[in-house]
């Protein structure tokens, strides 16, 4: 018997249709991999939402931290240049 | 922060995230972090898990979305009840449906609260032991098919008009999963009705039944929005927090105007000698809720408190098993396939 006392968590991604990307659905309690598909299809998909899911065990998420967000995200703040209206072009140059 | 390295003659076009890194520059960096997470609300943004909150902002969320999920949970037992009763396979396959659909409420519901820290089995406990509320309305019996109807159409009907403005609600992942709730309650509301629109247009016992079905499901449902704004205890701070947008009685009140008609439309007679149309404010009066009432459901003495919680309990511990049994099975199954991988290693 496993010492383990809860099924753990998993976040559930879930691609709406081919051609799109996985998107954050949720998450739920699941003891494996393959319950959690089926919680996820049953929780998250019960009105056609996807033809494909993917669960994490949300331990092995490793996120990024609010207090960081100054320092991994101000860097792009002041690089307007980067932006294609950085660039004055006259009217006369056309599909630019 | 870095400093401004560049001079732009070109300000106008500056994408908008450059314009609010210059307004943010303008802000000395002053306020304490209470101050910078209400002006956050203020101006709308979002509050995600990971975000620095007010410890009290963290509480009052688990408790009022850990008391919105045992409503979803609890709400099933008074529907189940008429599940393996509906009158037709029609009938039948849309209860299951929309039982299931509150099951997944609650799981989304659950969910939101374990992003705020809460703990699934603590959350359940409190269920389990009485401490934690939900909606006094599932406290009342369904004694007639035609309260499936009534339930559908009033208490789903009271339910997405507390629901729509918590989509917009400030922290995220409650706002999100009401997105996909209000999404699903429509056709609650609406199997509700058309099954008080059948009964009200079958025979004359058939309409008495709908009729004795509003006659029981009327005054709990406008219950169900809360106390009064003047004995709301948490409404203040939940609207400063825009956890709320509306108080418990402009909802109610929004409930009854929205509610009237189509209750004369089944040509049912709401049980409230007082309800007249203002012309005048464009809006229905209606006679006083019985607060004594709310009071004693909400405190365990409505008619089906015990019941409602036994059955719960009795689900909870004779689930017991099953959820042991898949800890061990999936615990088995890594085993071996651990050993699989071993053996091919060797080999």
């Amino acid at each position: 018997m496993s010492n383990k006392k809860n099924w753990p968590l998993w976040e559930v991604f879930i691609r709406s249709k081919n051609g799109l990307s996985h998107k954050h659905a949720g998450s739920l309690h699941a003891a494996d991999a393959e319950m959690a598909i089926e919680n996820a299809r049953d929780v998250y998909t019960r009105r056609n939402e996807g033809v494909s899911i993917w669960v994490v065990e949300s331990q092995h998420i490793t996120a990024s931290s609010p207090n960081q967000s100054e320092s991994l995200f101000d860097p792009a703040n002041d690089k307007v240049y980067r932006h294609p209206t950085f660039y004055n072009l006259p009217d006369e140059v056309k599909h630019m | 922060m870095k400093s401004c390295i560049f001079a732009y003659k070109h300000k106008a076009i500056l994408p908008s995230a450059s314009q609010s890194f210059y307004d943010n520059m303008k802000e000395p960096n002053q306020h304490t972090f209470e101050d910078q997470f209400q002006a956050r609300i203020d101006a709308e943004e979002r509050i995600e898990p990971k975000d620095w909150m007010p410890e009290k902002y963290r509480k009052t969320l688990i408790r009022q979305i850990s008391q919105h999920a045992h409503s979803e949970i609890v709400g099933m037992l008074p529907e189940g009840n008429w599940v393996t009763r509906a009158p037709s396979l029609r009938r039948k396959v849309a209860l299951l449906a929309k039982v299931q659909d509150e099951a997944g409420h609650g799981l989304y519901l659950y969910g939101a609260a374990e992003t705020l820290g809460a703990e699934r089995d603590d959350l359940l406990d409190e269920l389990h032991t009485g401490k934690a509320k939900y909606s006094s309305i599932f406290n009342y019996p369904t004694l007639s098919w035609a309260d499936i109807g009534a339930i559908g159409w009033l208490v789903d009907g009271a339910a997405i008009m507390n629901q729509v403005p918590l989509c917009r609600c400030s922290y995220g992942p409650y706002a999100r999963a009401m997105v996909r709730v209000c999404k699903e309650e429509s056709f609650h509301q609406r199997q509700g009705y058309e099954i008080m629109l059948t009964l009200a247009r079958g025979s004359e016992a058939q309409k008495q039944m709908a009729q004795d079905a509003l006659n029981r499901w009327w005054w709990p449902s406008l219950m169900m929005f809360g106390p009064s704004d003047k004995d709301s205890k948490h409404t203040a701070q939940s609207m400063a927090w825009k956890i709320k947008r509306f108080t418990n009685d402009e909802l109610r009140q929004r409930f009854v105007d929205i509610t009237a008609p189509q209750a004369e439309f089944l040509g049912l007679t709401i049980p409230d000698e007082d309800l007249r149309y203002n012309a005048e404010t464009g809006h229905y009066e209606f006679g006083a809720i019985n607060w004594d009432e709310f009071w004693q459901v909400v405190s365990g003495d409505g008619p089906c408190n015990r019941q409602r919680l036994k059955a719960r309990r009795k689900a909870h511990e004779e689930g017991a098993w099953v959820r042991d049994a898949a800890v061990a099975y999936a615990e088995k199954r890594r085993q071996r396939k651990a050993a699989a991988a071993q053996q091919q290693q060797v080999a």
